[in-house]
C-alpha cells in the first residue's frame, strides 16, 4: 500500500493570500450586517486588508521559499508583481469607493470580488507548477467576469462580461490544453522538472512547441495581445470605469508574471525558438493598438488600444530573455498601474452617472472649467507618451535599451516610431480639453471625493517620482528580476 | 572652482519661480508674480554672469566642471546620471539662455500686462528657461534629451496661449507633433550611441569617438544624420520647419525668446556639442551644409511674400538658422555659435521691436495697415533700424561679422561644392537685406495707412518696460560683433574661447585666407547688403512719392507708374520686375507645392495613411463574439505554424 504523503505546509509563504480571502469573505458577511448609508465604510475595510497584505509581501522580500510540494514559491520576483498587483487593487479600491455610491451598486460583493481576483493574481505569480498558475488565472477571471457585468442595468456592461467570458472561456481552453500537451511531453507540470526534462532532451519536442504555442496563447488572451486582443476594446468600454482601470493593470501584472515564470523557468532551453515569436507579437501587438487608437472617439475604448500597445512594449522585454529584459518588464508595470490607473480615474470622475460622458466631446473645455483634473490628466496622459520626465519616459527607455542590449535594432526603431504614432490620439485628448468651444451643456460640477484625491495623488507622484528619481525602484526591479 | 559646482543653481532658480507661479499664481497678486517670475530669471542670470567669469578666470585647458547631482537611472549595464556640466560652449548658451531670457521677461511685464493668464504666462516661461538651461548645461545625452522635450512641451503649452483661437491651438498642436518627428530620430541616435560607446556620457562619447568608429562608417553616418534630423525639427529646417512661421500665433515675446533667440537654436548647439561625431562622419556634414544653405536661401525668399510683421521675421529666422547649420556643415563651429549670439541679440530686438509696434497698433500685425511710425515711435524704430542693419550685414553691426565669417569659410572651404554653398548664402544676404528693409519701410516710412480709427487715435510708443530691454538689446546688436573681430590676428575672442571644446580630430581645417581676398570678399557681401537694402528703398520708400508725378508723365511710363500709384499695385508691379522669377519659384512652385502639398502633404499623408490603415483595420472589430474567436483560432494556427516554420521542421 502507497503512503500517503502530506505536503509540507508553510502558511506564513501564503499569508498575504490568507489575509485577502479572509477579508474577502469578512466583506460578504458585513455586507449582511451594514446600514445602506454606511456600505461606503466597507471600502476601507478592503483597503485595510489590502494595506496588510502590502506590508506583508513587503516583508517577505528578499526572502526566498519552496512550497507545498514544490507547487508554490516566494522569492523577490513574485513578491515585486505581488506589491505591483496591490497598489492596482488599493488604487482601484480608492477610485471604487465614489462609483459605487452614485451607481447605487451593492458594495461588499463589489470589493469581494475585487479581493478575490487578487488572491487568483497571488497564485498565478507565485505558481511553481502550471497547475497553481492555471487554478490562480481561473480564480482571477472569474471574479473579473463578474466584475466587468457588475453595473446590471447597464446594457453594455452586460455584453462586456458576456463577451470577456466566452472568449475567456475559450482562452482558458487554449491554455489547460497547452498544459496537457506538455505534461504529456514531460511528465511533469512543475515548472523545474519541465526545464530538466527538455535539457537533458527526453521530452518530445513537438508536443512541446504546440504546448508552448498554446501557452502563449492562453497567456497573449489576459494581456490582450495582438491576434488575442479583441476582447479587450468591447470590454474596457463596457465595464464600469473603476474594474477597466483595475483589469489593466493587476491580472496584466500577473498574466505577465506568470508568462515570464514559465518561459524563463520552464523553457529557456527554448529561448532561442520563441524570442522570435514574442518578437513578433510585440510588433504586431504595439503596431495594431496604436494605429487602433488613432480613430476611436471613445475615450475607454481609445485607453483600451492604449493599453495594447503598452502590452506590445513590454513584450519587448520578452525577447531578450536575460535579467535585465526581466528587470525593465518589471518597472515598467509598475509605472504603467501608476499613471494608467490615474488617467482611469480622471475618466471615471467625468463619466459621472451612468457613465454616459466617455466620449472625447465630453472632455471639451474640461482643462479650464477643473484646471486641476486638466493638469493631473495632462502630465499622466504625457507620462502614456513618454516625455521625459516622467515615468513613462524612464520605462520606455528602460525597456527599449534592454532590447538594444541583445542586438535587437528593429524592434528597437519600431517601437519607437509606434510612440511617436501613440503621440496623436494622446494629444488629441489634450487638446481637446483645453478648447473652450462650448459644450452644449455646461459642465455641472464633478464630485472629487477624499478617496479619489487620493488615488490622483498617487498615481500623479508615480508618474513624476519615478522619472525624476527612478534610481532605488529600478535597483528593486533589478533585484526581483533574477530568476534562475 | 566652488562657484561652478554650485553651478546648478541656475537652472533651479527658474524652475522654482514656474512651481511658484504654477501652483499658487492665481492666489497672487501680479505685483507678487511679477517678482517671482523675475526674480528668479533674473538671479539666476546674475549667477549665470558669476560662474561666467569665473570659467574665464580658468586656465583654457581646465575650463570644464562637471557635477553629478545625482544617480537617475542605475543598472550594471547601464548609467544615466544627473549631472550638470559647464565648458565654453554650454557657457555661452548659459549667458544668452539667461541674459536675453531675463530681458524679454522684463519686457513681458509690459506686453502681457493686459492679458488674462498672466501667471500661466510666466509659469510656462520659466519652465522654458529651465528645460532651456538643462538642454545647454546637461553633462549627457539624456539630459539634454529631457530639456529637448521640455523646451518642446513649453513652446506647445506658449504657441497655444490664446487658445481662445483655434489657430493658435492647431499652431502649437502642429509644433509638438512635427517636433516630436524629429525627437524620433534623436532618441534613436542616443540609443544609437549608447549601443556603440556603452554610455551616454558626453566625457565618454566625444573623446574616443574617432578611435571607436572609423571616418565616414556607417555607424557615425547613422548617428550624425539622426541627431541631424532632431535638429531638423527643433530648429526648423527643410523638411521640418512648417511649424515655426505658424508658432507665431503665440505672444510675441514667446517669440523673441523661444522661436527666434534660443530655443531653434537648441539643434546647432547639438551638432555643435556633438562636433567629435560630425567631424568623422564627412557624408552628414555635407548633408547639414547643404540642408543649411538651401534653407537659408529659400527661407528668405519666402520671406518676401508675407504681409504679417512676424511672419517675415519667422521666415528670416529659418533662414538664419540655416546660415548656422551651413556653418556647422563646413565644420566652422565658432562662426556658427558666433551667429547664434548676435542673431539671439537682433532677432530678439526685432520680434521685440515688432511686438511693440503690435502692442501700439492695438493688436495689428499687418505691414499694409502700417507705416509713419517712425515718429510715432522713435524709440522703437531706432532699435528696430539698428537690429534691420545688423540682420542686413552691414559693417560695424554685430550680424555682419558672423555672417561674414560664414560666408568666406564657404568661399574657402574645403567641402565638395563650397562655391555653390558661397552663392546660395550670398543670394540669400542680399534677399534677407532687401524683405527686412521692405518690411522696416513699410512699418516705420511714409504716414500710417490703418484706417481703423481705433488703431489711429490709440497709437503710442511701448513703456520704458518694454523699450529698455530694446535699447539694450540693441546696443547689444551693435557690440556683438567684438566678439569674433575679423583679420586682426588674436581679435577673435570666441574662437581662442572656444577651442577646447572643439575636437580636431578629422576636423575640416578652417581657412587663413589672403587678406586682400577676404577684403574682397566682405566688399561683395556688403554690396549685395546694400543693393538690397537700395532695391527695398526704391519700392517702398522713394517710389510712393515719386510715383504720382510719374504717373502724370506720357507714355510707356505712365502705363508703368499708374499701376504703382496704388500702394497694392507695388507689390504686384515687384512681383513681375523683381521678385517674379524668383517667385515663381518660391510662392507659386516652391511655397504653394513644394510646402503646402509636398511637406503638408507628406505629414498629413502619413497621418492619412495611418488613419486609413486604422479604418480598414477596424472593420475586423466586428462586435460579434463568433469573429473574435474565429480570429483567435486563426492567431493559434499562426502562432504553432510561424514556430514550426522558424524551427524549421
Amino acid at each position: 500500500m502507497k503512503q500517503l504523503v502530506i505536503p509540507d505546509v508553510s502558511l506564513g509563504a501564503v499569508g498575504p493570500e490568507i489575509v485577502l480571502v479572509v477579508t474577502a469573505i469578512l466583506l460578504l458577511l458585513l455586507e449582511v450586517f451594514t446600514a445602506r448609508k454606511e456600505k461606503g465604510y466597507l471600502a476601507y475595510t478592503a483597503l485595510g486588508g489590502v494595506l496588510l497584505a502590502s506590508a506583508m509581501t513587503a516583508n517577505m522580500n528578499g526572502y526566498t521559499e519552496m512550497n507545498f510540494s514544490g507547487m508554490y514559491v516566494v522569492d523577490n520576483f513574485a513578491s515585486f508583481f505581488k506589491l505591483v498587483c496591490l497598489l492596482g487593487t488599493g488604487m482601484t479600491i480608492l477610485v471604487s469607493v465614489t462609483y459605487t455610491i452614485n451607481e447605487g451598486i451593492s458594495n461588499g460583493e463589489y470589493y469581494a470580488l475585487l479581493l478575490f481576483a487578487t488572491s487568483g493574481m497571488f497564485f498565478m505569480i507565485s505558481g511553481s507548477d502550471m497547475v497553481t498558475i492555471f487554478m490562480g488565472l481561473e480564480v482571477m477571471s472569474i471574479s473579473l467576469y463578474a466584475l466587468a457585468g457588475y453595473t446590471r442595468n447597464r446594457e453594455k456592461s452586460n455584453e462586456a462580461a458576456l463577451k470577456y467570458f466566452v472568449l475567456g472561456a475559450l482562452a482558458s481552453a487554449f491554455l489547460l490544453y497547452g498544459i496537457a500537451l506538455i505534461y504529456g511531453a514531460t511528465g511533469s507540470t512543475k515548472l523545474a522538472i519541465i526545464g530538466d526534462s527538455l535539457r537533458t532532451g527526453i521530452a518530445n519536442y513537438h508536443l512541446i512547441i504546440i504546448g508552448a504555442a498554446l501557452l502563449v496563447v492562453g497567456f497573449g488572451f489576459k494581456i490582450s495581445a495582438v491576434p488575442f486582443h479583441m476582447w479587450a476594446p468591447d470590454v474596457y468600454q463596457g465595464a464600469p470605469a473603476p474594474v477597466t482601470a483595475f483589469m489593466s493593470s493587476g491580472p496584466k501584472a500577473a498574466t505577465f508574471a506568470a508568462f515570464l515564470r514559465v518561459f524563463n523557468e520552464a523553457l529557456p532551453s527554448m529561448q532561442a525558438d520563441w524570442w522570435q515569436i514574442f518578437w513578433i507579437l510585440s510588433v504586431m501587438t504595439m503596431t495594431v493598438g496604436n494605429i487602433m487608437a488613432l480613430r476611436q472617439t471613445d475615450v475607454k475604448r481609445m485607453l483600451a488600444y492604449s493599453s495594447i500597445a503598452h502590452a506590445g512594449y513590454i513584450l519587448m522585454g520578452f525577447t531578450t530573455g536575460d535579467w535585465f529584459g526581466v528587470s525593465a518588464i518589471l518597472f515598467y508595470m509598475l509605472v504603467y498601474t501608476f499613471m494608467n490607473i490615474g488617467v482611469f480615474a480622471v475618466v471615471t470622475i467625468v463619466a459621472r452617472k451612468n457613465e454616459e460622458k466617455t466620449t472625447f466631446e465630453d472632455y471639451t473645455g474640461l482643462g479650464y472649467k477643473h484646471p486641476i483634473i486638466g493638469v493631473t490628466l495632462v502630465v499622466l496622459l504625457f507620462s502614456l507618451i513618454g516625455i521625459p520626465p516622467t515615468a513613462g519616459f524612464v520605462g520606455k527607455f528602460y525597456i527599449f535599451m534592454s532590447a538594444l542590449q541583445q542586438g535587437y535594432v528593429w524592434l528597437v526603431i519600431i517601437a519607437v516610431v509606434n510612440s511617436v504614432i501613440s503621440v496623436f490620439y494622446y494629444l488629441r485628448l489634450t487638446i481637446v480639453m483645453y478648447m473652450t468651444e462650448e459644450t452644449t451643456e455646461a459642465l455641472p460640477s464633478l464630485s472629487l471625493s477624499p478617496s479619489l484625491v487620493t488615488a490622483l495623488i498617487i498615481s500623479i507622484y508615480g508618474s513624476l517620482w519615478l522619472g525624476v528619481m527612478p534610481s532605488s525602484y529600478i535597483t528593486f526591479a533589478q533585484a526581483a528580476s533574477l530568476i534562475p | 572652482m566652488t562657484g561652478l559646482k554650485l553651478i546648478w543653481i541656475v537652472p533651479i532658480l527658474p524652475l522654482l519661480g514656474a512651481i511658484t507661479n504654477g501652483l499658487i499664481g492665481k492666489l497672487l497678486s501680479k505685483r507678487a508674480v511679477t517678482f517671482v517670475a523675475l526674480g528668479s530669471t533674473g538671479f539666476s542670470a546674475l549667477f549665470a554672469l558669476f560662474a561666467f567669469i569665473e570659467l574665464l578666470s580658468l586656465d583654457p585647458s581646465s575650463r570644464i566642471s562637471e557635477s553629478i547631482l545625482f544617480t537617475w537611472i542605475e543598472s550594471d549595464k547601464f548609467i544615466a546620471e544627473a549631472g550638470i556640466q559647464i565648458d565654453p560652449l554650454s557657457g555661452v548658451f548659459m549667458l544668452i539662455v539667461t541674459g536675453v531670457g531675463f530681458l524679454i521677461h522684463i519686457y513681458s511685464v509690459g506686453y502681457m500686462g493686459h492679458e488674462d493668464g498672466y501667471s500661466r504666462y510666466f509659469a510656462y516661461l520659466n519652465l522654458f528657461m529651465f528645460s532651456m538651461l538643462l538642454l545647454v548645461l546637461g553633462n549627457n545625452f539624456l539630459i539634454m534629451f529631457i530639456g529637448w522635450e521640455g523646451v518642446g512641451l513649453c513652446s506647445y503649452l506658449l504657441i497655444g496661449y490664446y487658445y481662445d483661437k483655434n489657430s493658435a491651438v492647431d499652431a502649437g498642436k502642429k509644433a509638438f507633433v512635427v517636433n516630436r518627428i524629429g525627437d524620433f530620430g534623436f532618441i534613436l541616435a542616443i540609443m544609437w550611441i549608447f549601443w556603440t560607446f556603452g554610455s551616454i556620457d558626453y566625457t565618454s562619447v566625444f573623446p574616443v569617438a574617432h578611435e571607436v568608429l572609423p571616418i565616414g562608417g556607417f555607424t557615425v553616418t547613422g548617428i550624425t544624420l539622426l541627431l541631424f534630423i532632431g535638429a531638423t525639427g527643433k530648429s526648423a529646417q527643410i523638411p521640418l520647419y512648417t511649424w515655426l512661421p505658424d508658432a507665431m500665433e503665440g505672444p510675441t515675446p514667446v517669440s523673441a525668446l523661444i522661436h527666434a533667440a534660443t530655443m531653434v537654436t537648441a539643434g546647432v548647439y547639438m551638432v555643435a556639442r556633438c562636433n567629435a561625431l560630425f567631424n568623422i562622419a564627412p557624408t552628414s556634414m555635407i548633408v547639414v551644409a547643404s540642408i543649411g544653405a538651401i534653407t537659408a536661401l529659400f527661407a528668405a525668399t519666402m520671406g518676401l511674400y508675407q504681409y504679417d510683421i512676424k511672419r517675415v521675421l519667422a521666415y528670416s529666422t529659418v533662414s538664419q538658422l540655416g546660415y548656422m547649420f551651413l556653418a556647422c556643415g563646413l565644420g566652422a563651429y565658432v562662426a556658427a555659435v558666433f551667429h547664434v549670439i548676435t542673431h539671439a541679440f537682433f532677432k530678439a530686438c526685432l520680434f521685440l521691436g515688432s511686438g511693440s509696434v503690435i502692442h501700439g497698433l492695438s493688436g495689428e500685425q499687418d505691414m499694409r495697415q502700417m507705416g509713419g511710425l517712425k515718429k510715432l515711435m522713435p524709440l522703437t524704430h531706432i532699435t528696430f533700424l539698428i537690429s534691420t542693419l545688423a540682420i542686413a550685414g552691414i559693417p560695424v553691426f554685430a550680424g555682419f561679422f558672423s555672417k561674414d565669417e560664414i560666408l568666406l569659410s564657404a568661399f574657402f572651404g574645403e567641402t565638395q561644392g563650397h562655391l555653390i554653398y558661397w552663392a546660395l548664402a550670398t543670394t540669400a544676404a542680399a534677399v534677407t537685406s532687401f524683405y527686412m528693409f521692405r518690411l522696416y519701410y513699410l512699418t516705420f516710412s511714409g504716414v500710417l495707412r490703418s484706417t481703423d480709427q481705433h488703431v489711429r487715435d490709440h497709437v503710442h510708443e511701448s513703456p520704458p518696460v518694454m523699450t529698455a530691454p530694446l535699447a539694450i538689446l540693441a546696443g547689444l546688436a551693435i557690440l556683438g560683433g567684438l566678439l569674433g573681430l575679423p583679420i586682426i590676428k588674436d581679435a577673435h575672442i570666441l574662437k581662442s574661447f572656444l577651442a577646447p571644446v572643439f575636437s580636431t580630430r578629422g576636423a575640416i581645417e578652417q581657412p587663413h585666407p589672403p587678406m586682400q581676398i577676404e577684403f574682397l570678399l566682405m566688399a561683395v557681401s556688403v554690396g549685395v547688403a546694400v543693393i538690397g537694402i537700395m532695391v527695398a528703398r526704391y519700392f517702398y520708400y522713394t517710389n510712393p512719392e515719386s510715383a504720382k508725378k510719374l504717373a502724370k508723365k506720357e507714355g510707356w511710363i505712365k502705363i508703368v507708374y499708374r499701376t504703382i500709384q496704388n500702394k497694392y499695385y507695388v507689390d504686384e508691379i515687384y512681383d513681375a520686375i523683381f521678385v517674379k522669377p524668383i517667385f515663381l519659384a518660391s510662392r507659386d512652385l516652391l511655397w504653394r507645392i513644394f510646402d503646402m502639398k509636398v511637406i503638408d502633404g507628406l505629414v498629413n499623408g502619413i497621418a492619412n495613411f495611418f488613419y486609413k490603415l486604422s479604418q480598414t483595420i477596424r472593420k475586423t472589430q466586428t462586435g460579434f463574439v463568433r469573429n473574435y474567436a474565429m480570429i483567435m483560432v486563426l492567431g493559434v494556427v499562426a502562432v504553432i505554424s510561424v514556430w514550426f516554420i522558424v524551427l524549421g521542421d
